[in-house]
């Protein structure tokens, strides 16, 4: 990074810094001349979109910080103090509550055009990783961060997501009471929890780092998922995508505040404003809307897992439930080795793209059936999605790559560009 | 000269002579590295456990005299609500007659109560942790006349066993003791 020979700037205040610290050379390097590729379309901005959204919460999270109480006895009121008498903190609370949903919303998109264009594919299977990794570090710190202000739906939430941890055989119960410190959430759990949600987003901050770093090495993909052969195929970062991502992100800024300032509450939910109650559960408890899908794959589990007809089982319902949940988000990291296709970009495989698109749909119906009761007709529709989506990952994938006939292929980005043109 | 080539190839300076005493040394030194790192790490594991002033409030005592027969109370017990209920002659009679084999965590109703109409159970659903309904008069109490679980819907029966639904164990019974007829301590 940065060291070998470099060329001289011409102000010399930056100069003399550049010659002791290369950061001027770098940041020349990684984002003024680098090559990307020209075929770009707006699904290639989320990335930076979600990198925003990043500092964005951030910044107000650090500022929330300063006037939160992390307390069973006053982390409630210290949140409505936030939003009643502190100066403009209903705006830096509403900011940080929305821009969960938004950094989800983001990544959901930056994942979905990752599959569709085959971005995870050789030689970029680390950085497919790296984002899988990200998505389960983003996710553990909206979960800690939903139970800071102490509500209904912050204690129940953490108690039955907590819970989870006791399906592990032998030693869920202990593992639970340690993850509490105590024998149900609790003062101990809150705390933890502030502290790993404050600590968790700057290891965040080091994966995007590696991320990004992983990202440069390879290159970016393309729409057309064919390597750029030369010059004529890219274009500078800057100001060519400098430009197109500061757009895209002006559009989804526009969208984060019109969330913020005329619709702040409508992905919460009214039990989010009740003071925690540890003898009432409410009568109904749903995640956030970006949790759902996984929701309903932990609840779609009813059965048990055994030899059929003896009363052998191997893992009963609750612990099937779990590791379902878990495996499909562990499932994306084995993406890149369980599709075998040599060909990247679903333009050009068509039976990969409807296959896509189902599992779309079916991540949707899950993410409806989630904030549903699990039983009757939602209960099927939970079980049918679930089916399908690991049938995606494990039969359909490896399948598709030795029976898909895919189309042929362009010559080049800047061959296909131009006669698109014509 | 050709007998010192023969000492040294035997001695610890050449790296193809299988184990050395280099190896020894690498091997103990990452080994008491290993010990020390993890000896002080288990401090810090062990920190996240119950602190001792969470560990001394382990036990609560309950004056029964004033629940009338059918009537449910909930108490506070190492910060989960533990469910008393005055069962009646017919809920005991119910909880008696179940064909345990059939049940998915197959017990007993008199392995479950100390005595018959007092039943002292922890309110937190097997499942995940939610706190089921059917204390209060009014409440749905599920098809099997005990509990209902409104998170996951659990239905439990008269002696809080698991009859219905995602629960794979039956409400747990804590450790309890009668101190007199009409008082209880629980833990």
């Amino acid at each position: 990074m940065g060291s070998g020979p470099r060329e001289d700037f011409k102000n010399p205040v930056v100069n003399w810094i550049d010659e002791r610290l290369p950061v001027f050379t770098l940041m020349q390097k990684e984002y003024g001349v680098f090559p990307t590729p020209k075929n770009f379309n707006y699904f290639w901005n989320f990335g930076a979109i979600a990198m925003v959204v990043l500092v964005t919460m951030i910044v107000t999270g650090i500022f929330l910080a300063m006037n939160y109480t992390a307390h069973e006895d006053m982390a409630f009121d210290s949140v409505e103090r936030i939003m009643r008498d502190v100066n403009y903190g209903w705006l830096l609370r509403y900011i940080h509550m929305n821009g969960a949903s938004m950094f989800f919303i983001a990544i959901y998109i930056h994942i979905y055009r990752g599959m569709y264009y085959g971005s995870y594919k050789k030689p970029r299977e680390l950085l497919w990783i790296l984002g899988v990794l990200i998505l389960v570090l983003l996710m553990a710190t909206a979960f800690m961060g939903y139970t800071l202000p102490w509500s209904q739906m912050s204690g129940w939430g953490a108690t039955v997501i907590t819970s989870l941890f006791s399906a592990i055989p032998l030693v869920g119960d202990s593992l639970l009471t340690w993850l509490w410190g105590g024998f149900s959430v609790d003062n101990p759990t809150l705390n933890r929890f502030y502290a790993l949600h404050y600590l968790l987003p700057f290891v965040i901050c080091a994966v995007v780092f590696l991320h990004i770093w992983a990202l440069h090495v390879t290159g970016s993909n393309n729409p057309l998922g064919i390597e750029p052969k030369g010059p004529q195929d890219t274009l500078p970062f800057h100001p060519y995508y400098t430009m197109k991502d500061s757009f895209g992100i002006c559009v989804f800024l526009v969208f984060f505040a019109f969330m913020v300032f005329f619709a702040p509450n409508y992905l919460n939910h009214a039990d989010h404003y009740v003071p925690f109650d540890p003898l009432v559960t409410p009568q109904h408890i749903v995640p956030e809307w970006y949790f759902l899908p996984f929701y309903a794959i932990l609840r779609a589990v009813t059965f048990d897992i055994g030899i059929p007809l003896t009363k052998i089982v191997f893992i009963e319902a609750k612990l099937g439930g779990v590791l379902a949940m878990f495996g499909s988000i562990a499932l994306l990291g084995f993406m890149p080795w369980l599709d075998t296709s040599k060909v990247r970009s679903a333009k050009f495989r068509p039976m990969y793209k409807l296959a896509l698109f189902g599992l779309v749909a079916a991540f949707v119906a899950l993410g409806i059936a989630g904030a549903k009761p699990a039983e009757g007709l939602w209960l099927y529709v939970s079980q049918v999605s679930m089916a399908y989506y690991f049938a995606f990952f494990v039969v359909i994938l490896p399948m598709l790559g030795k029976i898909e006939k895919t189309k042929p292929l362009p010559g080049s980005i800047h061959e296909a560009v131009t006669a698109k043109a014509k | 000269m050709s007998e010192t080539k023969a000492t040294h190839s035997s001695s610890a300076h050449e790296p193809d002579s299988g184990s050395t005493r280099r190896d020894f040394l690498y091997l103990s030194a990452a080994s008491m590295a290993a010990v020390g790192a993890g000896s002080v790490g288990w401090a810090f594991v062990d920190s996240m456990n119950p602190a001792q002033d969470t560990l001394a409030m382990a036990s609560t005592e309950v004056d029964l005299a004033p629940i009338e027969i059918g009537q449910s109370i909930t108490v506070m017990w190492r910060g989960k609500p533990v469910f008393i209920r005055h069962r009646t002659a017919n809920e005991i009679e119910t909880a008696r007659t179940v064909d345990v084999s059939a049940l998915r965590d197959p017990q007993q109703d008199s392995d479950r109560v100390k005595k018959d109409e007092w039943l002292i159970l922890v309110g937190i659903c097997t499942h995940l942790g939610c706190v089921p309904v059917g204390q209060k008069s009014g409440e749905p109490r599920g098809e099997y006349d005990g509990w209902f679980c409104p998170c996951h819907g659990s239905h439990y029966d008269s002696s809080g066993r698991i009859r219905k639904g995602p629960a794979p164990k039956n409400l747990a019974v804590p450790d309890y003791q009668f101190l007199t007829d009409t008082s209880v301590r629980i833990g």
